[in-house]
């Protein structure tokens, strides 16, 4: 599993291959604050190669929103697959979050 | 009936509280349900979460990520369920306790929905009294090979 970060038209982009968990979630907040505290403040994180995510991935992504968010910034999500997107509407963080079908669509008017 | 629910193979070991270890404990196992004919998106999401969340709880709640307390599993592929039970050395806690992380005030907390997702994604959930020890159980869709 592993975090790769590209930026694309003032946007990072982090792509989580493999799962986002209780075990890694440290490496993908870290990654994003560094980001954020260098100055960014566009953040898509793209889930096209992701197995699953367990409570404190979803955890993370809360707590990585808000803090976006206190910056005068924006995090959004893309590429959920089916079971992905029921875990967001069964705990309710699909009114939480920006979700997009594909990296493109999220990157429109961001 | 009684017959299905026999036990078809029973595996158990011990786990050190160590976050790190979850993945590679996950996969195993899922790796002995795929030799035992349980398959498909209810084993590589459901249960995958399922065992996930049980073991973080277990580490880092119940044995307080001290690497010396093991965290026990146990796995029971029956030939109509797979049954996983996890126990910590910990005081236990009172499931029914937990609050709704779906409600408004709640949405924005980091924490809190790791006993929720069992609920959801498991197709039985049950705790011992101590609250140290949770079974988890998921119905096999489909039977196994040689019985369809």
């Amino acid at each position: 599993m592993s975090f790769q970060t590209s930026k694309q038209n003032g946007v990072v982009i982090v792509d989580v291959d493999g799962q986002l968990i209780v075990g890694n979630r440290q490496e993908l907040k870290q990654k994003v604050l560094d980001e954020l505290e260098g100055g960014d403040r566009k953040f898509l994180i793209d889930f096209a190669n992701t197995g699953y995510i367990d409570s404190s991935g979803l955890g993370v992504l809360v707590s990585l929103s808000k803090k976006i968010r206190e910056q005068g910034g924006e995090l959004r999500l893309a590429n959920l697959n089916e079971d992905l997107r029921t875990l967001f509407e069964l705990t309710k963080l699909d009114t939480l979050f920006n979700i997009a079908d594909s990296r493109e669509e999220a990157l429109q008017n961001f | 009936m009684r017959d299905q629910e026999t036990k078809a193979a029973t595996f158990a070991f011990d786990v050190p509280s160590d976050v790190q270890a979850i993945e590679s404990t996950v996969a195993d196992l899922v790796a002995r349900c795929r030799a035992a004919a349980f398959d498909g998106p209810r084993l590589t999401f459901n249960f995958r979460i399922g065992v996930t969340e049980a073991l973080a709880n277990a580490m880092l709640y119940g044995n307080r990520g001290d690497a010396h307390k093991p965290v026990r599993v146990e796995l029971l592929l029956e030939t109509t369920r797979v049954v996983v039970r996890v126990r910590d050395q910990g005081n236990g806690f009172n499931p029914h306790a937990v609050p709704d992380p779906t409600l408004e005030c709640n949405l924005e907390r980091p924490g809190g929905r790791g006993v929720f997702l069992l609920r959801k994604l498991m197709d039985e959930v049950r705790y011992n009294d101590q609250g140290n020890e949770v079974q988890l159980v998921l119905v096999r869709t489909m039977p196994p090979r040689g019985q369809r």
